[in-house]
């Protein structure tokens, strides 16, 4: 099908884009690489009076240093996320997670801050986000910025902290070094197809003893989640495979899953600890 | 109505577009380049696939709107005149199509697979044509047409450079 009709704005800053947005009318969309807007709107479900396309807002795009931090530009694509050499150094997590999203032609288009606004519970980059602790940096009308931790950005299914007429303008990360060893471990039945559960690990060694350990689970619930008992179990222990598999034990503590036709929502606890055991497993070098 | 600028296959286009005109309709309806076929309505089938700025699209996610200024490449552009390209002769000759209806889509991102690894292991031609199904083949002979085209290209680029050697 073919979308309803809807005015067009293509600004080229973020100033015109939040103009652009204000200026909309009752339902703007802001079109990233529409690789979720417009199949929803292709199908209907979503027909805005206004469509803000911020392709052209080459200021969103791109991943830079900041101290202790790697910044990501909004708009930058899961294709330049997978082969920025900064992600390939520091952040390695990011870049396994993007490699599952979609397929090669999807990844030309789709981007990482579309990914986390969209906040499916199905998608990889969310619960990434939340276990490096991301902040979330929000443009409103007149140009004010704000900061969100990822506790707080992901607020429910497909709904985030984003409120009318802002603009998520680029998302803050630590840089972790070559002492974390990190690991996404994606289950899926079919190719391109979206998580039915995945965890996101990464561990900080020093010799045989965990001192760090971040653990975000995908669709384990209608947000992203930490597993926050694993991550408890594991720091100070010692690395080894019967401390991590007890711990992986506690990965489901907590979480709702759905149940729906790929699988019932007992079937997703036992996935979240069989992954969490590996993708630890994997992480802590083992 | 928008106006855009596009280049299409080597040649170029000021046309009139409405905004929610996906390029795929662009180029079927307005351009007839129908090579370029609609499998799904779900982005998921990958038969609409074209080139755009040398990077492989799913060309029924993409609005022609955004393709102003760009240059797009379809399947009714990859072929030197009346001599096919590496990666369309080899579906030929390895039979790497039944009904054909993918065919357009999987020889776009097959392109772009080798552009970017010229020498993909089968699992990384597997991953490569991931976003694009075929719903007759069972995949066996377009992997086995993808590595053909590989090695003719690498030895084709091998060639060349050695002729551009011996010149120098
Ligand atoms: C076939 C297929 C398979 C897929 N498989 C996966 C998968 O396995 N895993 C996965 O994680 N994802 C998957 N995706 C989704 C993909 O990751 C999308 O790229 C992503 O969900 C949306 O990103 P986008 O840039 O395309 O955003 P868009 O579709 O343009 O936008 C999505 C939403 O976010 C809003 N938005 C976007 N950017 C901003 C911004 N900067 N500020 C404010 N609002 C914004 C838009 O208004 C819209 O509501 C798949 C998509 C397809 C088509
Ligand atoms: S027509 Fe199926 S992905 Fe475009
Ligand atoms: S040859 Fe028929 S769909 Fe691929």
């Amino acid at each position: 099908m073919i979308p309803a009709s809807f005015a067009y704005a293509r600004p080229t800053t973020v100033d015109e884009a939040l103009q652009a947005i204000a200026a909309g009318g009752e339902d703007v969309k802001i079109l990233a690489g529409g690789q979720s807007l417009i199949p929803v709107m292709r199908l209907r479900l979503a027909a805005p009076e206004t469509v803000v396309d911020i392709t052209r807002v080459t200021e969103l795009r791109g991943v830079r240093e900041d101290g202790d931090s790697l910044v990501i530009g909004a708009m930058t694509t899961h294709h330049d996320v997978i082969t920025d050499p900064l992600i390939a150094q520091y952040g390695k997590l990011i870049a396994e997670a993007t490699e599952t999203v979609a397929d090669p032609a999807v990844r030309h288009r789709g981007t990482f801050g579309g990914a986390l606004v969209h906040a499916d519970p199905a998608g990889d980059l969310p619960a990434v986000a939340l276990a490096l602790d991301a902040e979330f940096v929000i443009a409103g009308l007149g140009g004010a910025r704000r900061t969100v931790p990822a506790t707080e950005f992901f607020v429910d299914y497909l709904t985030t902290a984003l409120a009318d007429g802002e603009l998520l303008v680029e998302v803050r990360v630590p840089k972790l070094g070559s002492d974390w060893g990190v690991r996404y471990e994606k289950f899926n039945r079919v190719a391109q197809a979206w998580s039915i559960v995945a965890v996101a690990a990464a561990v900080r060694r020093e010799g045989s003893r965990i001192t760090e350990a971040r653990i975000g689970l995908t669709n384990m619930g209608s947000t992203p989640i930490r597993a926050r008992a694993v991550e408890a179990a594991l720091v100070g222990a010692d690395v080894s495979l019967e401390t991590v598999t007890a711990a992986a034990a506690q990965a489901a503590e907590g979480t709702e899953p759905s149940s729906d036709l790929n699988a019932q929502a007992d079937y997703r606890q036992h996935l979240a600890r069989v992954l969490t055991r590996r993708a630890v497993t994997a992480a802590a070098g083992l | 109505m928008t106006q855009i600028n596009v280049r299409v296959d080597g040649a170029s286009y000021s046309d009139d577009v409405e905004p929610r005109t996906l390029l795929v309709h662009y180029l079927r309806e307005q351009l007839g380049k129908v090579g370029t076929v609609v499998g799904c309505d779900t982005s998921n089938c990958g038969a609409c696939t074209v080139h755009l700025d040398g990077e492989s699209v799913k060309s029924c996610t993409v609005l022609a709107v955004q393709a102003d200024g760009s240059e797009v490449t379809t399947i009714e552009g990859v072929a030197d005149g009346a001599t096919l390209h590496p990666v369309q002769k080899a579906f030929h000759e390895q039979h790497g199509l039944q009904c054909g209806y993918c065919t357009p889509g999987m020889i776009m991102a097959s392109i772009d697979l080798l552009k970017n690894n010229p020498d993909p292991s089968e699992h990384e031609i597997r991953e490569g044509i991931e976003g694009n199904l075929c719903r007759c083949t069972g995949y066996q002979n377009i992997v086995k047409a993808v590595q053909q085209a590989a090695g003719e290209m690498s030895s084709a680029g091998a060639h060349s450079v050695e002729t551009t050697g011996a010149q120098a």
